[in-house]
């Protein structure tokens, strides 16, 4: 089967690392990923301001997979969820799909609805699964013990999910690191929303959930902290040298993508994956990667 | 927003909200506070309630709630939609206030700016020789803009005028 490959705004400029490593992993795993160079904006960032023309621009990116036949898969968190969010509400609602192909037919697209929204990491647990995942590790991370950090809109809101998982006690991304041979913990934070959200309007408060979480990682042992979004990226990893001088604390915590993870577990070298990218290393994981 | 004068509060700014498309069901909300219990933004501000600003919708307190720079500190993590007893959606109610008082002209500058991009490039980011390069250096294809599709759908988007949230 086939997907289009949803990059969004971020990912594409800011998050090559992810981006090379999530084509790598899904070439390794079968998963064959079309990009359309027409995919914008998801639409998301227009929605505090006006939902109904940020609806538009998102059925824009559904009609445009439509036409070329496929179903999407997003790495980011907040494109998935805006564009499964656009699907849902234009399926229960014909008037409004109405309107929003109104708006459409004015760039030549229409949208019939049906097209599936996922992001990856749902893709690789729900279409690859754990025990294939399992069979391709060619170098598991044994020894190694990570936290996943789901962030929110990867689960939420759950309605649109198809309760794939559960906000409350979510375990996929866990069971996909443990996939690899890693150890995921649990910690107190887990679920706690990254801050990337407000980023743009308060930075005290962004920085002030941002910290909650990596203070609390920089006293657990742990490799580091998977992420699988890049609004999560920039609070953990973009702002945490800011985040440690406004709290006047030492902080070093590396942050993964998981796909950086599978695809060094599936035998890929840490410069195919884009190790070089990441800011703050973990020398232990690359030096074992090499031998 | 300290105190009010319930003489000036509008009656209907209730079911104006909950005309609103995601906001509907915020006539359910019996105040339990679960919602405000849980806001990970109610923790670091705790002038951040979301069961506070349900009671100023209900009461009618238009101008006060959306000229409030609070309504824009929400991080969208939907744990109060998701915690909500009552199914009030309050994520998405806070979506419709934030589209109120920006047609009324109280947004964050940040907000606008993020337009002016779509408009510009069809996306938040700019693509230039640069990123292409990078891009390439890692073997990934090359990034297009196609902004003709965003200023279309956009030329009928209009903020109010502003007056900074």
């Amino acid at each position: 089967m086939s997907w289009a490959l949803f990059l969004g705004c971020t990912v594409p400029v800011r998050n090559l690392n992810y981006e090379v490593s999530v084509r790598r992993t899904a070439e390794r795993l079968g998963l064959n990923l079309k990009d359309l160079p027409d995919f914008g904006c998801c639409g998301f960032p227009l929605k505090s301001l006006d939902t109904q023309h940020a609806l538009v621009l998102t059925a824009r990116n559904l009609a445009l997979a439509q036409a070329a036949g496929h179903d999407i898969v997003a790495v980011c968190s907040a494109c998935a969820a805006t564009l499964a969010e656009a699907e849902h509400l234009l399926a229960g609602d014909p008037r409004l799909a109405e309107k929003v192909n109104g708006e459409l037919a004015r760039i030549n697209l229409t949208y019939q609805g049906g097209v599936k929204v996922r992001h990856y990491t749902r893709l690789l647990y729900e279409e690859v699964g754990l025990d294939r995942i399992r069979a391709a590790v060619t170098r598991p991370l044994t020894g190694f013990r990570f936290a996943p950090h789901y962030g929110c809109h990867y689960l939420k809101p759950s309605a649109i999910m198809d309760h794939f998982d559960s906000p409350e006690e979510p375990r996929s991304l866990a069971e996909l690191i443990e996939a690899l041979g890693a150890e995921a913990v649990d910690y107190p934070g887990l679920k706690d929303c990254c801050g990337g959200g407000v980023l743009g309007v308060n930075e005290d408060l962004a920085q002030g959930l941002a910290f909650a979480k990596l203070d609390q990682l920089s006293r657990l042992d742990v490799a580091g902290l998977v992420v699988i979004c890049p609004f999560c990226n920039i609070m953990f990893e973009g702002q945490q040298k800011a985040v440690a001088k406004k709290h006047e604390v030492q902080l070093k915590v590396p942050v993964f993508f998981y796909p950086q993870l599978l695809g060094l577990a599936l035998g890929f070298s840490p410069d195919e994956l884009g190790f070089k990218l990441n800011r703050i290393k973990n020398k232990d994981l690359l030096k074992a990667m090499e031998d | 927003m300290a105190d009010f004068d319930l003489n000036r509060a509008d009656p209907d700014f209730k079911h104006e909200v909950a005309g609103r498309p995601g906001a509907e069901k915020i006539s359910r909300c019996y105040a339990c506070g679960a919602c405000s219990a849980r806001c990970p933004i109610g923790d670091l501000n705790p002038e951040f309630d979301p069961r506070r600003l349900i009671r100023l919708v209900v009461l009618g307190l238009k101008e006060e709630v959306l000229s409030s720079p609070l309504l824009w500190f929400c991080s969208t993590c939907y744990t109060c939609q998701e915690t909500c007893p009552e199914g009030v959606d309050f994520t998405e109610v806070l979506f419709a206030l934030k589209n109120m008082a920006a047609e009324a002209g109280f947004f964050p500058p940040s907000m606008s700016a993020q337009v002016d991009l779509l408009r510009k490039h069809g996306r938040l980011y700019e693509v230039t020789d640069f990123e292409n390069e990078k891009r390439r250096d890692l073997g990934l294809p090359e990034l297009t803009e196609k902004p003709e599709h965003f200023q279309m759908i956009l030329d009928n988007f209009q903020l109010g005028p502003e007056t900074e949230a």
